[in-house]
């Protein structure tokens, strides 16, 4: 054992990168202190020699039993960090719950189970359904824009109430929808959804690359609104959900904070603002397929 | 009757083919359908040419038949060809024409917009006139009068629907 202590220290460049756990901890622990400190931050970088000299290639001079000895594994026996399968024993969802009961002579208290068996069984087990792929729900699909279409176009609305008003493009809203200003004092316009398929989109664009839209103009800002309270009778129900579309103050200003910016932008383009005032239309001898927007 | 004849040094226009648009100079004649022809200044290379796909230009180069490349891009550039013909009137309808076809939707407003202050105008002058005329219907009118205002109205007017026109792009 003295004897290989020394070697064990001085001869670093025996150390073998292999996982050969021939590392001597006899020499690191009756050293001092700051260098079993370094040695055992350097981890275990000592690595004995093999304890079985090569006969021939792949031919060793000891046995598995004889090598079992010589390496002293009796000695070194570890066993797997425990901790996870404490932490799965510990970590059982409660079962039960106790939940205060009223009434006299009750005992004031149940003991409940949390999940409880179904109540029922079909008779007729559900088929397993067959694998599909690839079938995302709408809020994972891949949104497109037309090329044509960019921050600050003008676009001629082609269906709804605005048919036929050119209108500028703000920006594309997460379902898709596109999101679109008069703005409101040139064509009563207000700060809308468009769907791009029903929408022309011109080759005129404006500069909108410093107008700055607030966050919360999102899909949810802009969902209509219904109400559901079914407790009224059948024929109550048609008249109390929302027809009528009321403005609300919200609205005003964040149209005024979004048109401010962009009026400024129209005002620079000459003759843009009587552009976006007009309407448009098709006659006689103008065939859509013919013009270029 | 016929003012324009198929003839040696002839600047015929291209219609239709691959050379749609071009003028080219008949340099000979093959047969009664096609001819030789070049067009050293228009990027057309010598080659054979029906004659129904040409249309023939008031222009007539100077150079013998079956002369050279070099001769005719010679006589092409001394008359000035290329300039003369963006002078007529037949390539300005042209390029009036490709024009109003690239006109975009908001080029077509201010198009709009400018006619319509030009009739404007024209009708302005027009009622005058006519009031005048109704006015002093027994004394007899000044002819000098009636075309000046118009002229220059009508100048301004044209000169609006061509810048419209032009700042497309």
């Amino acid at each position: 054992m003295a004897g290989e202590k020394k070697p064990g220290e001085k001869a670093p460049s025996e150390k073998k990168p292999g996982k050969k756990k021939t590392s001597e901890k006899k020499p690191a622990e009756q050293t001092p202190g700051q260098k079993e400190g370094g040695e055992k931050k350097k981890k275990i970088k000592k690595h004995h020699a093999s304890r079985n000299p090569v006969l021939a290639r792949g031919i060793g001079r000891y046995s598995r039993s004889a090598m079992y000895a010589r390496k002293a594994l009796y000695k070194r026996k570890y066993t797997a960090p425990e901790t996870k399968i404490e932490k799965k024993k510990k970590e059982k969802p409660r079962a039960t719950i106790t939940k205060p009961v009223g009434g006299d002579k009750n005992g004031g208290s149940r003991v409940v189970k949390i999940r409880k068996m179904p109540r029922y069984y079909p008779t007729e087990d559900v088929p397993r359904k067959l694998l599909s792929h690839g079938k995302k729900p709408f809020c994972q699909h891949k949104r497109r824009l037309r090329a044509s279409i960019t921050p600050g176009t003008v676009l001629i609305l082609l269906t709804g109430r605005h048919r036929g008003k050119r209108v500028i493009f703000l920006k594309q809203l997460d379902t898709g929808l596109l999101l679109v200003t008069g703005p409101l004092v040139i064509n009563r316009v207000p700060l809308r959804r468009a769907h791009q398929k029903f929408v022309i989109a011109t080759s005129t664009k404006l500069d909108i690359s410093g107008v700055k839209i607030p966050k919360h103009l999102t899909d949810a800002y802009f969902k209509k609104k219904r109400l559901r309270k079914p407790k009224h009778q059948e024929g109550e129900i048609f008249d109390t959900e929302k027809e009528k579309y009321e403005l609300t103050e919200q609205r005003k200003t964040d149209q005024k904070a979004v048109d401010s910016q962009i009026l400024a932008q129209i005002k620079k383009v000459p003759q843009l603002r009587g552009y976006l005032r007009s309407t448009f239309s098709l006659s006689n001898g103008v065939y859509p397929h013919k013009l270029v927007f | 009757v016929f003012k324009r004849f198929v003839e040696i040094g002839r600047v015929a226009f291209i219609s239709f083919g691959p050379h749609a648009g071009k003028l080219v100079a008949i340099v000979d004649v093959i047969d009664q359908n096609r001819a030789l022809v070049d067009g050293p200044c228009s990027g057309v290379r010598r080659q054979a040419m029906p004659f129904k796909c040409m249309q023939l230009t008031d222009f007539v180069l100077k150079f013998p038949h079956s002369a050279r490349q070099k001769c005719v891009r010679l006589a092409w550039e001394k008359e000035n060809i290329n300039e003369k013909w963006a002078a007529t009137r037949w390539a300005k309808k042209i390029e009036a024409r490709e024009k109003k076809a690239k006109m975009t939707d908001f080029d077509r407003y201010k198009v709009m917009k400018a006619k319509k202050m030009r009739n404007r105008i024209i009708k302005h002058e027009m009622k005058k006139l006519q009031k005048m005329a109704s006015k002093k219907g027994k004394k007899p009118e000044k002819p000098e009068k009636s075309e000046k205002p118009e002229k220059p109205a009508k100048a301004q007017k044209s000169e609006k629907v061509q810048k419209a026109q032009k700042p497309q792009k």
